[in-house]
C-alpha cells in the first residue's frame, strides 16, 4: 500500500442520490471477509456512532451512509489541518446467497461492522452420488 | 454555504500554506489552538484505546498504538482488504512547553482528542506599564 493511501479518500462519484447537505463525502475504507456462516463487512468511519449511520437495503444493494458533524472547540482556532471532516457513503451489491432479513450492524471505535448471514438454502450441501 | 463560496474557501486553504492537507503520515492530525492550551486530534478508527500511548517530553508529543487486523479462523478469507493495520507512531513538535501532568486525552468514535495545557513557567507574562 502506498503511503498516500493511508489517508481517507474523497468520493469521486458519490452514491447515486441527490445530496441536501453541503458537506464533503468520503469513501470509507472497507474490509470484507467470508466465514462459513456469513460475510462480514468492516468500514472505517471515524466520527460515526450507531445513531449517525444509516444502512439501507434496496433490492440487493446495501447502501451505507454515515453523517459526521464537524467538531469545534469553543475558543479555539484550527491552526493546522491534515484531515477534513465529512460524511461517508458507499454501496455494495450483495450476492444472492445473503439472507436479507438477518443483517446485523454495530459500530465500535469508529468502525462499522455489518454481518450478513448466508441464507440456509445457499449453504454448501453434500450431494450424494447414487450408484448407477 | 453556496458551492462557489466553499470552492473559494478550499482554494484559499490550499494556497495559504497555513495548512498542508493530505499528510503522508499516519494518523493525520488536526491542531486547535486556544488561549492557554492546544488540542490535537487524530482519526484512528479501529484503534484500541487501551493500547494507545501518549507521551509528552518538553515540547514534543508522541502518540503511538496499534490497529489489529481481524483474526480470521481457518477457512475464512478476505474478499477485499483496504483498511490498513499495524503499529503506528507519530511525534509532533509543539509550539510551547506542556504541563505534562495535566494532559487529557479522550478517544471517542474512533477520534482521539488530546488537550495539552501550556506549562505555567512557559506562559507569556504581561508587563504592566506604569504611568509616570
Amino acid at each position: 500500500m502506498k503511503e498516500q493511501d493511508l489517508q481517507k479518500q474523497t468520493a469521486s462519484n458519490p452514491v447515486e442520490m441527490e445530496r441536501t447537505r453541503n458537506r464533503k463525502v468520503y469513501v470509507p475504507r472497507v474490509d470484507i471477509y467470508e466465514t462459513k456462516e456469513s460475510i462480514v463487512l468492516l468500514a472505517d468511519m471515524p466520527g460515526v456512532d450507531e445513531g449517525s449511520v444509516d444502512i439501507v437495503l434496496e433490492k440487493n444493494v446495501l447502501a451505507i451512509n454515515g453523517t459526521v458533524e464537524p467538531v469545534s472547540f469553543p475558543g479555539h482556532n484550527l491552526v493546522y489541518a491534515e484531515y477534513d471532516t465529512g460524511d461517508y457513503q458507499r454501496a455494495f451489491t450483495l450476492p444472492e446467497e445473503i439472507d436479507q432479513n438477518r443483517i446485523e450492524a454495530t459500530v465500535k471505535n469508529g468502525v462499522l461492522r455489518v454481518v450478513l448471514q448466508k441464507a440456509e438454502k445457499s449453504k454448501a450441501r453434500k450431494i450424494a452420488i447414487k450408484a448407477a | 454555504m453556496p458551492e462557489v463560496q466553499r470552492l473559494q474557501r478550499e482554494m484559499n486553504r490550499l494556497f495559504s500554506g497555513v495548512s498542508q492537507p493530505f499528510s503522508q503520515d499516519f494518523p493525520a492530525i488536526n491542531v486547535w489552538s486556544g488561549e492557554s492550551e492546544i488540542v490535537v486530534s487524530a482519526e484512528l478508527p479501529g484503534a484500541d484505546p487501551d493500547g494507545m500511548e501518549i507521551s509528552v517530553v518538553g515540547e514534543s508529543l508522541t502518540l503511538s498504538g496499534v490497529r489489529n487486523p481481524e483474526a480470521l479462523k481457518e477457512g475464512e478469507n478476505y474478499h477485499r482488504q483496504e483498511r490498513s493495520s499495524g503499529r503506528f507512531s507519530r511525534t509532533l513538535q509543539l509550539p510551547f512547553r506542556v504541563d505534562a501532568a495535566n494532559v487529557a486525552a479522550r478517544f471517542e468514535k474512533g477520534i482521539l482528542h488530546i488537550t495539552l495545557p501550556r506549562a505555567e513557567a512557559d506562559k507569556p507574562r504581561k508587563i504592566s506599564i506604569k504611568a509616570e
